[in-house]
């Protein structure tokens, strides 16, 4: 379920394919259908697509009391959508805690400076200032593009940046204090979900097995990155060991096409449109889309630190909504091209705009002289679920970043602001539900963030 | 004869440009085999691919891309795209700042270390071991402490403008001609005056030849300074167009980047020159 759903919809589909019936092949052909036979009209609908931050915050709800989302259908097919609401409501002021997150007081800093990196990933935090998000909620932000994540990760801490664009593992790496000293850090928004990809040399194009990848050079954009976790995991379930039979090196996205095309390195697992412009230029062919390794994964974040978020409540409220609202809108297909248009240019992606379409679109080439068509190539959720961040600890644990114990829930609670609804829900006099958490399947294998221990230990490639 | 061999060097220089821009044009001229690939999927793809245009542009090109930059140096499309003279000027003012700090440390302690054996010895050590340190290696440390990126790359440029200075001073101060100073010692001439009047002149060639020197890596460290901070400054620019691939602009960017270098250079050396004297 995708926090903009309607989550009173009990029709709604589970699976991601076939539409909302089950009867017919996709959405689409279920709408024709519907439109030939004659229906009633509901009197009044939810205004959810109007308000899309108090959608979040409901759906957040539904999602915290159904973390299933077979029950949720099961509880609303029983007793209806309007007495869902109705009882939802009863225990659980929904009107109230939309307004105290919809609450505009007086903005304490209306001047903002947001660090990015030149990456689709950023697409909510670019767009929203060429787009006029962030001017809609009061606030005068100017995105800085930046030359790599250290960087960021320093003119944040330094608080040359009010907010930045950041790999979601960061925010936890900051927290914990591997690779800097620890400093309280939060990640109150997914940015994207899915969206990178495994690029090769176009001299690799008969190796598409990574059984026969032993000896390449890999790049990933930093240590800390779903990237880095991402490819290990892939070559890991072939039986490639990441440290001892290939090579992973930290290279800034941008500078990967340059160094693919100079023969340093055999492949990446990238961030577009990285992976889209190797394409372009004839030097790579993408191997392997990141969502067929583990579908709706997590990638980049919008990231704050704590001081930020409790020192200026009201501007970090209204940035939020802002970025909040530019996903929402980023995620409709029918707005990519217009985004892809917008965030082109060299003060932001700088890149043709042809790639960013592909990317954004998901109609591209993958440089073997096929015309792919994957729609949610890349996608934009906002919902920062517990579960993510326990994941990229096993990750950090497994691969030897974290030693020791690891308090997997309340590092994830801590630094993964699902609390934002929690904090409301507090305020409101409740106790907020314990789950903020899903399970998903990567390569098969389901991950139950329960037992996060076992789960590291369930690899035979590990470094514990 | 001098002027004979002056307008000679030229001609030579005329001709190994034009050699050398006519072989640059006819290397990137070619084109190279393309594959077979339906027209919804060219669409899609960029130049070299298609057409099989080499992905280093030609002479040509990037005169026509120098022109462009000429004719807008100044234009300003919001914080991450401006004009390549506002760039230049980022980052002429920031190796102005970082190397005038730098003149005023490394003079005082020049001359300090060159007029007193017991400070040479004493600070030989530390110089030796701080001087062959590259200055970005200073980045990461300066980013923790100073804890701002612009400042960050004012005191790499100090630090590293801050060395030739440092010893050329204490060199130039130190081989001041004896007999000067002993003329200066037999008519009782003060320390600070000895400085300024006796010293300070006989040593300004050496000085000013250490403040050349210093300059020139200073603007061979601003480059690569302002990849690795970005934001603004020419270095900046080439990070940004490197980011796009654009090696025509890059190709730009070094041109300027040369030109700039040359003219801060001369100044120095026609400084040098001023202050020379002949015995």
């Amino acid at each position: 379920m995708s926090t903009f759903d309607d989550p009173f919809d009990a029709n709604r589909r589970l699976a991601s394919s076939g539409c909302a019936c089950g009867r017919h092949r996709s959405q689409a052909e279920h709408a024709h259908e519907a439109r030939l036979t004659l229906q009633c009209a509901p009197v009044e609908q939810p205004r959810f697509a109007e308000r899309s931050y108090e959608g979040v915050v409901v759906s957040t709800v539904m999602r915290a009391m159904f973390p299933k989302d077979a029950a949720r259908r099961a509880f609303l097919k029983s007793v209806g959508a309007a007495t869902a609401l109705a009882a939802v409501s009863q225990f659980f002021p929904l009107k109230t805690a939309t307004e105290v997150f919809a609450e505009t007081g007086p903005i304490e800093k209306k001047a903002l400076k947001i660090g990015f990196i030149p990456i689709t990933c950023a697409t909510p935090i670019i767009m929203a200032q060429p787009m006029g998000f962030y001017a809609k909620h009061g606030l005068d932000v100017e995105v800085i593009k930046t030359a790599g994540w250290a960087v960021i990760r320093d003119k944040t801490l330094n608080k040359e940046y009010d907010a930045a664009h950041m790999l979601s593992p960061m925010p936890l790496a900051i927290t914990l204090g591997v690779g800097s000293k620890p400093i309280p850090y939060t990640m109150p928004a997914v940015e994207n979900i899915n969206g990178q990809a495994i690029t090769l040399s176009i001299k690799h194009k008969d190796k598409r097995d990574p059984k026969s990848w032993k000896g390449f050079k890999f790049a990933v954009p930093f240590d800390y990155s779903m990237h880095n976790y991402l490819l290990r995991y892939y070559v890991a379930e072939h039986g490639i060991d990441p440290d001892a039979d290939i090579q992973i090196r930290a290279v800034p996205p941008p500078e990967m096409v340059a160094n693919l095309r100079a023969d340093n390195i055999d492949g990446f697992l990238a961030p577009d449109p990285v992976n889209q412009r190797a394409v372009y230029d004839g030097v790579g062919f993408i191997h392997l889309l990141s969502k067929e390794i583990w579908d709706r994964h997590p990638c980049c974040a919008f990231a704050a630190s704590q001081e930020f978020v409790t020192g200026a409540p009201n501007t970090y409220a209204a940035l939020l909504k802002s970025i909040i609202d530019a996903t929402a809108y980023a995620a409709k297909a029918e707005n990519r091209k217009a985004i892809a248009e917008a965030i082109a240019p060299a003060n932001f992606l700088n890149q043709p705009v042809t790639v960013v379409e592909q990317v954004l679109t998901g109609t591209f080439a993958d440089g073997l002289g096929n015309v792919r068509s994957v729609p949610d190539r890349i996608d934009f959720d906002p919902f920062p679920w517990r579960s993510f961040a326990v994941w990229i600890m096993t990750q950090m644990k497994r691969w030897g970043q974290i030693k020791g114990d690891v308090d997997y829930t309340a590092v994830a609670e801590q630094v993964f602001l699902a609390t934002d609804t929690a904090k409301l829900m507090r305020e409101a006099g409740l106790a907020p539900p314990e789950s903020t958490s899903k399970t998903f399947v990567v390569m098969g294998k389901t991950f139950d963030p329960v037992a996060p221990e076992d789960y590291v230990k369930s690899f035979a490639i590990r470094r514990v | 004869m001098g002027r004979f061999l002056a307008l000679r060097g030229a001609i030579v220089s005329l001709m190994l440009l034009a050699g050398f821009l006519f072989v640059w044009h006819q290397a990137t001229r070619g084109v190279a085999a393309v594959q077979a690939m339906s027209p919804e999927y060219a669409k899609l793809m960029g130049a070299a691919a298609t057409q099989g245009t080499s992905a280093m542009p030609g002479p040509l090109e990037v005169g026509a891309k120098l022109l462009e930059h000429l004719r807008r140096p100044f234009y300003d499309n919001g914080p991450n795209d401006k004009g390549i003279g506002i760039q230049l000027a980022y980052s002429i003012a920031r190796v102005m700042t970082g190397y005038l700090l730098a003149v005023l440390a490394a003079l005082p302690i020049g001359f300090l270390i060159g007029m007193s054996p017991l400070m040479s010895r004493a600070l030989d050590p530390f110089i030796q071991l701080l001087k062959p340190v590259s200055p970005l290696a200073w980045m990461p440390l300066a980013l923790y402490t100073i804890k701002d990126s612009s400042l960050s790359a004012i005191f790499v440029i100090f630090i590293c403008s801050l060395w030739p200075m440092l010893i050329n001073t204490a060199f130039g101060v130190a081989s001041v001609r004896r007999e000067w100073l002993n003329v200066a010692r037999t008519l009782e001439v003060g320390t600070l005056r000895r400085a300024f009047t006796i010293i300070l002149p006989a040593a300004a060639p050496t000085i000013l030849t250490g403040m050349r020197i210093s300059i020139g890596i200073a603007w061979l460290v601003i480059v690569a300074a302002e990849m690795l901070v970005g934001g603004t400054g020419i270095g900046y620019f080439v990070w940004n167009e490197w980011n796009n691939l654009s090696i025509s602009n890059v190709i730009n960017a070094i041109l300027v980047i040369g030109v700039v270098g040359m003219a801060l250079d001369l100044i120095l050396a026609r400084l040098t020159r001023a202050v020379t004297f002949q015995e």
